[in-house]
């Protein structure tokens, strides 16, 4: 499957793995990760950024890709749409049917809540689904949720809001638990120790894992418990733009019918935007590892609706995705490959950096070797560096890759790349958006009353980078909070007359800032027809 | 020159690159996706595909986003299988051999065909998996099912009905629940965090200047 100028690389590769093996490369000081990520992050090259020209941002930057949506029309501000005509009307709206979506669901019905979920795909056709490596929680003997709020406030740049990331690490354990007793099976030991290991940037081994499907094991078991519930879940269906009330609270939401293209109304006392993240925009050209949907949607309406971001400026691309071959190109190679022991190789063979650097630092080592450095090895796309999975094996027995990763071993064998005997090639890949909306300790955005947010969709938990497996952590946490809170604000809520007035005042200050488009948002799928003519 | 083949949507025959998976291959058609897409890597089973080669007599199942195109290829997607999901209480049920017999008894109609194994896209022995729920093993059918992706490609070809995927959930709900051992070091952990062990540290660590911060980051000690 490799050309014949990958192969040579893969001799040199190979001449020195023992001598790899036997010396763990140096981790890199502040100051040279520092000087790094000025040079080589894509989140400091300012052509992938515009200003942000309306709204409670206004002045701030964002990705351009994302700035366009949000310089955009709302898809219905010359739809005459007859509001008093609900068709759904319930105490909880939950948009999106991820993990995040799915647990509020949970909780918002254990707690007696009339609840629905609307989601654009399936439920479960969510970047949940395709999370691999683990997730955090500071459950060992020798760790405690303080290291945890150190090793995530200091990957992310102390830049995490303390409240939000207080609540990450303390209730983490508790999340795990609950996951647990829903029947989640996690790779435990035969006296039920979690088996647990590092990620990049973590102090101790806290990562859980359910082999490398952990988000497909968490989000098939929450969906399960979803149905389990009788909680209504409306599919193929988006939430397009908030409903307000004449006392401008948050209302309920206008929906699209994705398949005949017909709006309905949802009335609700309090929404929960967990829409997920934004990879489908394709930030400065990068391919992604985030479902069909991922398309920044809630972040539109919501800030159309007059909700503030947080961080929207930092991306999360992670450092392994698929370079080659070119039918899984940019597809997430987890982490856990990693703390399993593979190491990052250049083209001469040398192990360029330590391999568990957090993925901001080793994503921008990958760029700079492939670019600065000329040791990347040519694929047909682009460039790509080893990672050295036979090393696994070596360190780990034979069958540790069948028994640990076996879905990476599944894609790679597709298409006759045997990582067990080869090394494989990768590239960073759009992975995450560390900012979004910005919420209360509680989950709720402050500006806009009974509106909540939960998952990817949230800025802040997490800083201006992201450690693994702290996200699958987040869409629990906060998740669970949000669909509790949720529930009980309910029921303290009196709904006056609906509108959609702040179309128009959005679109006010678009003409003001003298912005002119046809486009409409928010984009709900990516663009990918070709059409010839 | 791009290398082409022709390839077959619903009977329509289209040109495409021949490096293209169906989902892409349908894209560069024309076509946009509503249904029949998901993840688009391979982990959530949106794409559940049939096809079969001109010329050739064997009918077969795949996920649109991992299968490259090839010559004469006719393609149909499966945007939406009524597999039968049975609901439960997960707190009241037990991992016990009745739980199948009530919930889904159609396993016990298996005519032991395989067509469900040679239907599988992620190359799982969904037979053998069925075999172990029907005799309440429980723990083998969740490991065997592991990997399901849950596109529902072994139920459209099993005459007796089976809702394959939803037998894995289960048995796999009761073995996470139910059958592995527990974790003593996440039950203390927990009881901990509730009596407030960590909060006077947390606290502390949250009001530390930023500078302060930056050096016990730092320096902090990296578990081997």
């Amino acid at each position: 499957m490799y050309t014949e100028e990958m192969q040579k690389s893969i001799k040199k590769v190979e001449e020195t793995r023992q001598q790899r093996m036997e010396n763990e490369p140096r981790r890199m000081s502040a100051e040279e990760k520092e000087e790094l990520l000025k040079g080589f992050h894509p989140d400091y090259r300012e052509e992938g950024f515009v200003e942000i020209k309306v709204g409670p941002n206004k002045g701030q930057k964002i990705p351009v890709e994302l700035g366009k949506l949000l310089h955009s029309n709302s898809r219905i501000l010359n739809e005459k749409i007859d509001l008093n005509q609900v068709d759904y009307d319930v105490d909880v709206l939950v948009i999106g049917g991820g993990g995040a979506g799915s647990s509020a669901a949970i909780e918002a019905k254990e707690a007696g809540a009339n609840v629905m979920m609307v989601t654009k795909l399936r439920i479960g056709d969510a970047n949940t689904m395709m999370a691999e490596g683990g997730i955090q929680a500071a459950d060992k003997e020798n760790d405690s949720p303080v290291q945890h709020y150190l090793d995530a406030f200091g990957g992310g740049h102390f830049a995490a809001r303390p409240e939000l990331l207080k609540r990450l690490v303390m209730e983490a354990p508790d999340a795990i638990e609950w996951l647990n007793e829903l029947g989640v099976m996690f790779d435990k030991d035969s006296e039920g120790n979690m088996v647990t290991t590092h990620g990049g940037g973590t102090s101790r081994k806290r990562m859980h894992a359910c082999k490398d499907y952990s988000g497909a094991e968490i989000m098939r078991t929450l969906r399960d418990e979803v149905l389990n519930l009788g909680i209504p879940v409306v599919e193929f269906t988006s939430a397009i733009e908030l409903l307000k009330d004449d006392k401008g609270q948050v209302a309920g939401a206008v929906l699209l019918n994705m398949e005949t293209g017909d709006f309905c109304i949802a009335r609700a006392k309090t929404v929960v935007i967990a829409t997920g993240g934004a990879g489908r925009l394709h930030y400065q050209d990068f391919p992604t590892s985030n479902h069909y949907g991922a398309t920044a949607d809630g972040l539109v309406m919501g800030y159309r609706a007059g909700a503030p971001l947080l961080y929207q400026d930092t991306i999360q691309y992670h450092p392994t995705g698929a370079a080659y071959p070119a039918q899984i190109f940019g597809a997430l190679v987890t982490e856990k490959v990693r703390s399993l022991g593979a190491m990052l190789v250049n083209s001469e063979g040398e192990a360029f950096m330590h391999p568990l650097e957090t993925r901001d630092v080793s994503a921008a080592s990958i760029i700079r070797e492939c670019s600065a450095n000329g040791k990347g090895i040519d694929t047909p796309i682009g460039k790509g560096i080893w990672l050295d999975t036979p090393m696994i094996e070596m360190l780990g027995g034979e069958g540790t890759i069948e028994k640990r990763i076996p879905a990476m071993l599944r894609m790679f064998m597709n298409y006759d790349i045997d990582m067990r005997k080869e090394p494989i090639l990768i590239y960073p890949t759009l992975h995450y958006q560390n900012g979004g909306l910005e919420i209360n300790g509680d989950g709720f955005v402050a500006a806009l009353d009974n509106l909540l947010v939960a998952g990817e969709a949230v800025g802040g938990i997490h800083g201006r980078n992201r450690l693994m497996g702290n996200s699958l952590l987040d869409i629990i946490v906060f998740g669970r909070n949000a669909g509790k809170a949720a529930a009980k604000k309910a029921g303290e809520v009196t709904l006056g007359n609906l509108n959609l007035d702040h179309l128009q005042a959005y679109e006010e200050e678009l003409k003001e800032a003298q912005v002119q488009t046809d486009d409409v948002s928010p984009l709900l799928l990516p663009r990918y027809a070709r059409h010839e003519r | 020159m791009q290398e082409m083949v022709n390839v077959y949507f619903y009977g329509k025959k289209y040109s495409v690159p021949a490096d293209l998976t169906i989902m892409t291959a349908m894209e560069y058609s024309g076509y946009t996706l509503n249904r029949g897409c998901g993840c688009r890597h391979g982990f959530c089973g949106a794409c559940a595909t049939i096809y079969r080669v001109k010329g050739k007599n064997e009918l077969k199942t795949c996920l649109a986003c991992q299968t490259q195109v090839e010559e004469g290829m006719y393609v149909a997607s499966i945007p939406f299988f009524p597999t039968d999901k049975r609901t439960y209480d997960i707190e009241k049920i037990k991992p016990t051999e009745q739980i199948m017999m009530e919930l889904y008894p159609e396993i016990y109609s298996c005519i032991g065909c395989n067509a469900c194994t040679k239907a599988c896209t992620q190359d799982l022995d969904v037979m053998q998996y069925i075999a172990y729920a029907q005799r309440g093993e429980f723990e083998k059918c969740a490991e065997a099912s592991f990997d399901c992706v849950g596109c529902g490609c072994c139920s459209t070809r099993c005459p007796a009905g089976i809702s394959h995927p939803m037998v894995g959930v289960l048995a796999r709900r009761l073995t996470g629940k139910y059958i592995a051992p527990e974790s003593e070091h996440l039950k203390k952990r927990v009881e901990e965090v509730i009596h407030g062990e960590f909060d006077s540290l947390i606290e502390q660590i949250m009001e530390k200047p930023i500078t302060e911060m930056k050096e016990l980051y730092n320096s902090r000690e990296i578990e081997k």
